[in-house]
């Protein structure tokens, strides 16, 4: 196996972009990060494969294949390309498969991108079709919402360990005060802890606050082996440590510990295992925070905290940028913004950001190690990644 | 969803059909073909009695097309006697549910497709009409 290196980033901005299709979105992540790799001064004018991370567009735009269609819109027809699906961890998973075709020595340069065009459709059909991501026969047919599951587990979590819901504040001011300092961020502006406490409850107990907003977007990263990149100039290769995926039953009701998040337990280990390295070595957490529960759950599942002490980490401020685990450095998902098959490639751009020393007011001193997680479903697929300078 | 994706769940949706492993005993719901417990083939018949507790609930305020007449409902994680843990509506509640309360088995409209569609029918769960010796 060949060590792979992130050589380019690109993302366009979030929000409800009306005047960008999906092809237009995918393009422009796409140039922005291949220019950002100097593919053209390299004499490269196009990768040898696309991954794409796409959870929604056969729903939310009719537009199926999106490989070939998003190859031939950049002027790379002929290039091997394909679409990769985990629900909200389809991003994760296109770059993990970009990261193994590198690996293996059968692709040189991988091009990733994450989109999702979610505002051409209505609430009520956004709704429907990301509840897609949970089981059709058993759980939606009873009227769970994605965020209803979301709900279950909150509920469950405050019950069995007494947490109230204040606790959980701190994600949701976390992410916004991050997103402030964010050009592309759907939400640029602060909180304070008292908005999330008097927000609306959309499924209590997760109110507004507790979750992340639809949005169009998309990311996209260049990959090639480290020897490679050695000989591309003007860039800070970022290694790709470790690159695993677990999984659990796609039923939230199908696990005997719902609160465990055993998919990340078993992504997160492996991931250290191969890194080489352990929770105290991270210094920075891009985590999935759909919601405040699963952002809980992630610290846990991850080494960052005892099981039901996930928010003493953000009531103490730790996962504050300078903090102990800095997350959602750039406003994570809930500020940042959440176009769910995109959001795992934004995840990782956002760590390259960090480890390259490119976060302007929010870097992270002397980040050297970050880790990029990205969970599908209520948990069903964990992709964590482990990226190195 | 289509006649025929309903057509073949009727036994679940109408008896709480689902299994028991015959290597590991486990009682397994919704039915598969290999156990979650132990991973051997299980495809013996096993009907659920129908009473559990409440494991976690929660209020849809503003429900997805299909449920959009049942708004506001309330959604709930059973843990069933025979220990599997399954997804439902709950029905006929006065008052806030609580985890741990007592429910048990009816048979209700799940949803409808329109006036034209389809209209599912299913359990839900309700607290205990009569109290348990
Ligand atoms: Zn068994």
């Amino acid at each position: 196996m060949r060590d792979v290196c992130i050589i380019g980033i690109g993302q366009t901005p979030l929000g409800e972009l009306w005047d960008r299709s999906l092809r237009h979105l995918a393009f422009d992540a796409l140039q922005a990060a291949a220019n950002d790799a100097g593919l053209a001064e390299a004499g490269i004018d196009r990768p040898d494969a696309l991954f794409v991370g796409n959870m929604l567009s056969a729903r939310t735009i009719d537009q199926a294949q999106l490989g070939a269609l998003i190859a031939d819109f950049c002027g790379w027809r002929g290039i091997e390309a394909a679409t990769v699906e985990a629900a909200c961890a389809s991003g994760g998973a296109a770059f993990q498969a970009g990261v193994r075709a590198v690996a293996s020595g059968m692709v040189d340069v991988a091009a990733v991108c994450g989109v999702e065009k979610m505002t051409d459709v209505g609430k009520d059909e956004i709704t429907s079709a990301l509840a897609t991501a949970a089981d059709a026969d058993y759980e939606v047919v009873h009227g769970v919402t994605f965020v209803a599951l979301n709900a279950l587990v909150m509920q469950r979590y405050m019950y069995e360990y007494d947490i109230p819901h204040e606790a959980f504040a701190n994600f949701a001011v976390n992410a916004h005060q991050n997103a402030v300092n964010n050009p592309n961020a759907m939400f640029r502006r602060a909180i304070k802890a008292e908005t999330y406490n008097k927000a609306a409850m959309i499924a209590p107990p997760v109110n507004l606050f507790d979750s992340s907003p639809v949005c169009d977007g998309a990311a996209a990263a260049i990959l090639c082996p480290l020897e490679m990149a050695r000989d591309l100039s003007n860039v800070i290769p970022v290694r790709v440590l470790a690159s695993t995926t677990g999984t659990d039953s796609l039923n939230l009701d199908d696990r005997h510990d719902m609160l465990s998040l055993n998919a990340a337990r078993i992504s997160v280990q492996k991931a250290y295992d191969i890194a080489g390295v352990g929770p105290e070595d991270i210094d920075l957490f891009e985590l999935h925070d759909a919601f405040t529960i699963m952002a809980t759950l992630s610290l846990e599942a991850s080494g960052f905290a005892e099981r039901g002490h996930g928010t003493d980490l953000a009531r103490s401020g730790e996962i504050a940028i300078g903090g102990r685990v800095p997350i959602c450095t750039m406003g994570g998902l809930k500020a940042r913004g959440h176009p769910v098959g995109a959001t795992g490639v934004y995840g990782i751009v956002d760590a390259v950001t960090q480890l390259r020393g490119e976060a302007g007011e929010n870097q992270v001193q002397g980040a050297g190690i970050a880790m990029a997680q990205n969970i599908g479903g209520t948990g069903s697929t964990v992709v964590t990644h482990i990226l190195g300078v | 969803m289509s006649v025929s994706q309903n057509w073949r769940l009727e036994r679940q949706r109408y008896r709480l059909q689902g299994e028991e492993c015959p290597h590991c005993g486990a009682k397994i719901f919704p039915p598969r073909d290999a156990c979650p417990e132990c991973a051997k083939p299980a495809q013996e018949p096993y009907t659920f009695v129908g009473k559990g507790e409440i494991y976690s609930y929660t209020t849809v305020i503003d429900g997805p097309l299909g449920f959009e007449y049942q708004s506001p409902y309330v959604v709930a994680l059973v843990k069933l006697d025979e220990g599997p843990i399954i997804t439902t509506q709950l029905t006929d509640l006065e008052g806030e549910p609580e985890i741990g309360m007592r429910v048990e088995m009816v048979t209700r409209k799940l949803r409808t497709d329109g006036d034209e569609g389809v209209i599912v029918y299913g359990y839900k769960f309700r607290p205990l009409l009569l109290p348990e010796a």
